[in-house]
Parts: C-alpha cells; sequence; structure tokens
C-alpha cells in the first residue's frame, strides 16, 4: 500500500517553468470530476503519479497521502484497519484521487451527521503560484497556529494551488448500518427528517427519492437498534442505496436534462417547484432535474437562505457556481492573487474572474 | 511592537479631533481616553503582558462598528478587538498608538430555532448562555472551552477555540455556519449562510482562528447538536503518568470515541482537589477523566468496555460517577484546574501545545526533565484525545528572573512539540506571546505567505497589527540570535510604549 512516488519536485519544477512561461495549468488528478466547475484551459498538469499512503498509524485517527493517491486505494487502507474518511466522498469513477476529492470539496450523505471534507482537513502540503512548497496545519487534531489554510483548499477546485498531501482525521467504522424507509409526501418528510435531526440519534443519512423516506442510523448496535424503536418503518437492504445516491448512480441522476444541486437550511420549505427532485442531507441538499432558467432557480434558493450549482449538464459556459456579492467577488479575487498572482492554476474554473 | 513595524498609528494625529470624530456618532461614555478608566483594558487572560490603549471604544450596533472602522481606515489607525478578554496568548493585548474596539455591548442571543437547529447571536454573547439558551429544546452548543462561563462567542470565533468535547464534536470551525463581519475599510460583508456550505471559497475556515486580524464579527450563526441522552465519566487513577498517557490511545484503538478524555497530573489532581473537593484520588500520579455519551445502553456498554480496558492498561483503580452530581463534580475539577493550580504559586504560565497521541509519554518525561532544568514546577492538565497540552508553569514574578525562566521553560516545550510532530498552540491562539515560536513551526515562505492572506483581508494592516504572524526578518534574528540576546517578550510591551 505504501508503494507509491514523490514527485514534489518535478511538480514544483512544472509550476516554476510553467510561471516563468506565463503558461496556464490545468491540475488534473484522474479526471473523474472534470465535468464540475466552468471549462478551464491549460496544459494538462498530470498529478496521479504522485502517489502513496505517507503515514498512517489508525490509533492515531490520521492518515497522510499524496494527493494523485486513488480514492479506492484510501478507503481499502482506512477499512482494512476498521477505520473510514467520515465524508464519504464520490468517486464518480475508477480513477477518483485524493486530491481532487479534496478541491472539488464534494461530501455524501453522511455529510450533515458526521461532516464534510473540509471538516476532516489537518493539514496539507501545497505549491503556490510562485513555486513554494509549502506546508500548513499538521497531523494533530487541534492546530490554530497561523491562518487554516489547509482547510481553505477544499473546494477551491484547484485554484489556489497545487495540493501535494493532504492529512485526513479518519474515524472508525460504525459497527452497525441499518435503514428504515416508509412512503410519505415531501413535506411529512422534510418535517421528519429535521425532527429527528434534532434528537440524540445515531443518524448517518436522511433522503427522500419523491416517494419515500430513508434514514440510516451507524453506530454500537446497541445505539442503532435503540434508534430504530424510536424511529420505526421497515427496515431495508438498503446499503446499496446510500452507495447509489453517494455516486449519483440512481435513475433519477440519468437524465439528459441539467442537474442542479441546492445547498439550503434543512428546514426550508418544499420548494415552489414542480421539477423532478431528490432531497438528500436531511433536506439540506436537494438535487434538482430542470430546464428552467438558472435566474429563476437561483432566486428561488436565495430566498429560501441558500445557493445554487448547476452540477452537470446544461451548458458549461454559462455561470456555474452561485454569484457572489460584489464585496466577496474582491476578497476572492485577493485570495486568488495572494496563492496564485500569474493565475496559473486552473483559470476560472471556479469562477471565470478568478 | 518592535517586532512588526508599527507605521501607523494614533500618536501621529490630533487626538481631541479624533476623539470628537468618534463622538460624532458614539455616546459620550462609549469612548474612553481617561488613563484610569483605560487600566481595566490593558491585558486579556496572559496579563504578563500589558499596554495601556490609546482609547477604548464601545460600539452598540453594526452601523457604529462600522463607522468606527471606515474613520479607522481613513485615519490609518490600528483596531484590536476584544470581547471577554479571557484569551491567553495575548491576543488582545491593545496598542499604544491603537484603539481597542470591545464588542461588550454586542450581547444579544437574536434567535433560537429550534427546528433549523442554529442559535443566531451577537459576538459578545458568552459562550455557556447559547446552550443555556438552547436547552429548553434540547439542543446545545458543543465547543465548551474552560473558561465558557465568560469568554464569548467572537472571541471563540477569532481563536477557534476548542474544549473537552472536540474530540467529538469538533472545534469552532466545525460548528460555525456564518458569520456578519465588517471588514477593516467599514463595509459590512456576509460570509457563509444558514446553508450547509456556500459558493466559493471556505471563508469561513480562514475567519475562525484569525485572531481578530481579518475582520471584526458582528454576529454569529451557530450549530446545535442535540443534547445526548446520557452522558456518563469514568475517572481512571495511575500511579504513572506515562502509563496513563499510554492508555489515552488504546481507547481511540478500541473503537471508542469518547466525548471527552482528559487528563491531570498528580500536582493538578491535588491542586483541584484543594480547590473544589472533586472527590479525586489524591495519591495517583495522574487521573484520566473519560466521557462517554450517547444512547442509553450504548454508553453503558462503552463505559464497560472503556472500564476494562484501563484496568488492563494500569490503572489502579476505576470509579463510575454514580449520579449527575458525581459527573458534574468531576468535571468541576478538570475545569477549574487551571485557577487551582494557581493557588499554588504567585503566578502561572499556561502553555497550549499539541502533539501526536502516541507521543504523549516522552513530552510528558522531557517537560518533567525541563521543569527540573529550569528549577520550576510545572502541572500538566490537558486535553489528552486530541493530544493537546496544557502544562503550567509555576512562578513568582516578584521574583528576579523568574518571568524570564518561566517564558524560556515554556518556550522550549512548544519547540519540543513542533518537534515531535506537534503545534505550538492547539486552541489558545498565537496572539502575542508565541510570536517567535512561529518561527520555529513556519518556514518564511509560509510565512510570506500567512502575510499575502492578512493582505487579501486587511490591505492596510489595520486589524491587530503585531500578533500571530512574525515578520520573517524578525525569525530570521530569532533563529540566528540566542534567545537571550532578545527582548524578552514580556517586556516588549514595556518597550513599545
Amino acid at each position: 500500500m505504501n508503494s507509491g512516488q514523490d514527485l514534489s519536485t518535478e511538480l514544483r519544477e512544472h509550476v516554476l517553468q510553467a510561471a516563468a512561461e506565463d503558461k496556464r495549468l490545468e491540475l488534473l488528478g484522474g479526471g473523474t470530476k472534470r465535468f464540475y466547475g466552468h471549462p478551464t484551459t491549460g496544459v494538462p498538469l498530470e498529478i496521479s503519479g504522485h502517489r502513496g499512503v505517507v503515514t498512517y498509524e489508525p490509533k492515531e485517527l490520521v492518515m497522510t497521502v499524496r494527493a494523485g493517491t486513488p480514492l479506492a486505494w484510501v478507503e481499502q487502507a482506512l477499512a482494512s484497519e476498521g477505520q473510514m474518511l467520515p465524508f464519504e466522498p464520490p468517486h464518480l469513477g475508477d480513477r477518483a484521487t485524493v486530491g481532487g476529492t479534496l478541491a472539488c470539496g464534494i461530501s455524501g450523505p453522511r455529510r450533515p451527521f458526521t461532516g464534510a471534507v473540509r471538516d476532516f482537513v489537518l493539514g496539507a502540503r501545497i505549491i503556490n503560484g510562485r513555486g513554494d512548497i509549502l506546508r500548513f496545519g499538521g497531523e494533530v487534531m487541534k492546530n490554530v497556529a497561523g491562518y487554516d489554510t489547509a482547510r481553505l483548499m477544499a473546494g477551491s477546485l484547484g485554484t489556489l494551488g497545487v495540493v501535494l498531501d493532504v492529512s485526513f482525521k479518519v474515524l472508525p467504522l460504525p459497527e452497525r448500518e441499518l435503514t428504515l424507509s416508509r412512503e410519505c409526501s415531501q413535506p411529512q418528510a422534510l418535517a421528519e427528517m429535521n425532527r429527528l435531526a434534532g434528537r440524540p440519534l445515531p443518524l448517518s443519512g436522511a433522503c427522500y427519492d419523491g416517494r419515500r423516506l430513508h434514514i440510516r442510523l451507524s453506530g454500537s448496535s446497541l445505539a442503532v437498534a435503540a434508534g430504530k424503536n424510536h424511529i420505526g418503518g421497515d427496515e431495508g437492504h438498503s446499503q446499496q442505496l446510500w452507495q447509489d445516491l453517494r455516486e449519483l448512480s440512481l435513475p433519477f441522476f440519468n437524465s439528459p436534462q441539467p442537474l442542479w444541486r441546492l445547498s439550503v437550511p434543512a428546514s426550508a420549505p418544499p420548494l415552489e417547484c414542480t421539477d423532478k427532485q431528490f432531497l438528500d442531507w436531511g433536506g439540506a441538499q436537494r438535487w434538482l432535474v430542470s430546464q428552467a432558467p438558472p435566474e429563476s432557480i437561483r432566486t428561488m434558493v436565495e430566498k429560501l437562505g441558500g445557493h445554487a450549482t448547476l452540477f452537470r449538464g446544461g451548458t458549461r459556459n454559462q455561470r456555474i457556481f452561485h454569484p457572489l456579492s460584489q464585496p466577496l467577488m474582491i476578497l476572492h479575487q485577493r485570495l486568488k492573487q495572494a496563492f496564485d498572482p500569474k493565475g496559473l492554476f486552473n483559470s476560472g474554473r471556479l469562477f471565470p474572474e478568478l | 511592537m518592535p517586532t512588526n513595524d508599527p507605521v501607523k498609528g494614533a500618536g501621529k494625529i490630533d487626538t481631541p479631533a479624533l476623539v470628537k470624530a468618534l463622538r460624532q456618532f458614539l455616546p459620550n461614555a462609549a469612548v474612553i481616553t481617561e488613563t484610569e478608566a483605560l487600566r481595566p483594558y490593558e491585558c486579556d487572560g496572559l496579563s504578563a503582558y500589558r499596554q495601556i490603549p490609546w482609547a477604548v471604544v464601545l460600539p452598540e450596533t453594526v452601523e457604529q462598528v462600522c463607522q468606527v472602522m471606515s474613520l479607522c481606515h481613513h485615519w490609518q489607525i490600528p483596531v484590536v478587538a476584544r470581547g471577554a478578554a479571557t484569551g491567553l496568548s495575548g491576543g488582545a493585548l491593545p496598542l499604544a498608538d491603537g484603539l481597542l474596539l470591545s464588542l461588550a455591548k454586542f450581547n444579544r442571543i437574536l434567535n433560537i430555532d429550534p427546528i433549523a437547529r442554529t442559535a443566531r447571536v451577537e459576538p459578545g454573547v458568552r459562550n455557556l448562555a447559547i446552550s443555556q439558551a438552547a436547552n429548553p429544546y434540547g439542543l446545545y452548543y458543543a465547543p465548551d472551552p474552560s473558561s465558557q462561563i465568560a469568554c464569548t462567542i467572537g472571541g471563540n470565533v477569532a481563536e477557534n477555540s476548542g474544549g473537552v468535547h472536540c474530540l467529538k464534536y469538533g472545534l469552532t470551525v466545525h460548528n460555525v455556519l456564518e458569520l456578519k463581519v465588517v471588514t477593516p475599510d467599514g463595509h459590512l460583508t456576509t460570509i457563509g449562510g444558514p446553508a450547509l456550505d456556500s459558493p466559493g471559497y471556505d471563508l469561513l475556515a480562514i475567519m475562525n482562528g484569525s485572531e481578530g486580524m481579518l475582520g471584526i464579527l458582528v454576529e454569529v450563526l451557530v450549530k446545535l447538536l442535540p443534547c445526548p441522552e446520557r452522558a456518563q465519566v469514568l475517572l481512571a487513577a495511575f500511579d504513572d503518568v506515562e502509563r496513563a498517557a499510554a492508555a489515552v490511545g488504546e481507547i481511540i484503538a478500541a473503537g471508542i470515541i469518547p466525548a471527552g478524555l482528559e487528563m491531570m497530573d498528580g500536582l493538578a489532581v491535588r491542586a483541584a482537589e484543594d480547590f473544589v473537593h472533586a472527590g479525586y484520588p489524591t495519591e495517583a500520579a495522574a487521573i484520566l477523566l473519560c466521557e462517554i455519551d450517547g444512547t442509553n445502553e450504548e454508553v453503558s456498554d462503552h463505559i464497560r468496555r472503556a472500564r476494562d480496558l484501563l484496568l488492563k492498561k494500569g490503572a489502579t483503580e476505576v470509579r463510575t460517577a454514580q449520579d449527575d452530581d458525581e459527573r458534574i463534580r468531576f468535571w468541576k475539577g478538570r475545569k477549574s484546574a487551571f485557577p487551582a493550580v494557581g493557588r499554588l504559586a504567585p503566578d502561572y504560565y499556561c502553555m497550549d501545545g499539541t502533539v501526536p497521541r502516541k507521543r504523549l509519554p516522552e513530552v510528558l518525561t522531557r517537560i518533567g526533565a525541563l521543569s527540573r532544568e529550569y528549577d520550576l514546577p510545572v502541572a500538566n492538565v490537558f486535553h489528552a484525545g486530541d493530544g493537546n497540552l496544557h502544562p503550567l508553569i509555576l512562578y513568582d514574578a516578584n521574583r528576579p528572573g523568574e518571568l524570564r525562566r518561566a517564558e524560556d521553560f515554556g518556550a522550549d516545550i512548544l519547540e519540543l512539540c513542533v518537534r515531535v510532530g506537534g503545534t505550538i498552540t492547539g486552541e489558545h491562539g498565537v496572539g502575542h506571546e508565541k510570536i517567535h515560536q512561529m518561527c520555529v513551526q513556519f518556514s518564511a515562505a509560509e510565512l510570506e505567505q500567512f502575510h499575502r492572506v492578512k493582505a487579501a483581508f486587511d490591505p492596510s494592516l489595520l486589524l491587530n497589527p503585531g500578533k500571530a504572524i512574525p515578520q520573517p526578518k524578525h525569525c530570521a534574528e530569532y533563529r540566528t540570535l540566542a534567545r537571550d540576546t532578545l527582548v524578552p517578550p514580556g517586556e516588549r510591551s514595556k518597550a513599545a510604549g
């Protein structure tokens, strides 16, 4: 498992060369999430050769891994020690890497209950646009020395630097998991998901497929059994459901129409919209398949205190991520400049302005 | 402060004119300039460092904060924000040439939403007050620093505070959804929101723990969690500190994530027992407090397993709190450990390094050896589950050279933490205190990157200048010169004044 290679020096040389030649780079891992965000121009900089687990000590609950390492390796190594990445990242293909997982910042069904990618980042080593190799954070659970720059990499879509390696906090695999399902309406599902999330239950998933509410419980056998008694419903064979939801491979996600990801407060009322929806994250993440004009979708979501991402499909040269307020955009531009003054990395991928 | 080039300051301008400008929009009583009235603001929880600020302002509205910042931006006056000033790194240490902006009047809980499980509060609201307000709904705010009775949520965000429950429930950064922030040029902006994520960069990650360097918080939306059905605590006594430290990793390895896993050494145990009569075994070399929470049956099961494990790993005695009263008493001893140890000597100096858990035993041994070398007693109280140490160095500032010796001892501990793969600060922040040790933990290029992040938020460098991030050239001096030839931090504020 530790068989890997360290290409830090080579990657740094590529960055320095690109800086010298004013050449843009597209940071590329396994390419499984290349569709995500705006298309970017630039010479592909392959990260996937920079791979391998650097340190992993189960007792410390920490794994440090090179960015090009396949996500599947990491999950296998963790599972063999009875541990997991608690944010259930989607692979969306066999070649998904750890670096891409961090850069895209996408988390799976467990997210509202255990946390997102960013919540488990303890440290990272990056190359900035000046070609400096920088290490932020570390391998310890608590660290407030300097700005939390490692965490900033999560979801930055590779626009701030080349991540070389990342340290994640990991957690034990739950002793037991089970799923309870029952039929109900969307308003009933939302009310129930919010009610349960306010109770001390070992929840690890809560979704509504348009017809049925599914609740996943994870934890010690005793806690799961107690939770089951509290919630009721049919016990399903639904490991597959959560796996398919995580990988966006349920039939719902197969539509050729644009797929929108709406991030709203879990307690937000049902959308004023009749298009097909799938509710995840206890109501806080609502997938929408819709041809409606983007502005109308964004306005609807803004009213609920959330934001909308054109996740997949549609024309990719329109706005993908929710537009920022002007002061926030200025701050984003200054941050981009602070890390990547020449605009080498993934130009325009997150926002055309960056 | 000599380390960070204060090129700006109120001293360069006409004080009466500035006071007059502030009183255009602030009541007279909200602008303090008389020396005697300024004195209560001269330090935070790290009282070894003191500095009378040029002036203190106590705005009451967001609009007034914007006006203060806009004015200071116009006149290029540095600003230090202050909450309850319980911080332990001198992060709220005032500047002789700067304005101290107290957020004490921002003390309202604006909304508790039991369905969304959030609390919207002003930054001056005390940490514990949030949990108290949420309690009727069966909810609470998880991060619980030991100072939670007094410390404010604004300060918690600035320091990314932890507490005894962060192994399981995370730090402040994991529990904050949205911040309303006044920018250094006086504009109100919102970072994050009521949803679980926001478009663009994760600015919440940068704001949490930014030590008042990037913006002035005026409102915070935090997550609330359901109160566990049951919490139970074990007290395990050991006749050897290293054995206690080694048992910590075994509990985690067994797949149990305790809600809290704390350790105190013999000196701290006896001090706490004398102070609050927690019922601790005073003959022990160390105790572990291990709290398990969850559903009723789960807690019983984990308590049983943890108990067996602790006995197997050499605990001389394991007690389970018999009822809630005893559980609260066990925790009271831990939470009062700092003041309890404080009674043993005229002064104490609290450190805050974090190390990988597996290095705990050797680090404790080394701290013991350093204690003998410096001839200063040290009590160890810490978040063992997180590897976050709080060695308390006992000294007497009235004895010539003792403060200096305590500081050197502290610096050695922090450098030891970095050497074993840890950090100089787990939860107290760098502030004024640990600015030298930042040079040990970070390279010049890393520090430059921090300064560029700072400048992205605060291009005029007006917010809390001189704290948290040293100038690389200062580090170059620190690395080449012996510590002895530098101005000791304790005398720096005097030198700067």
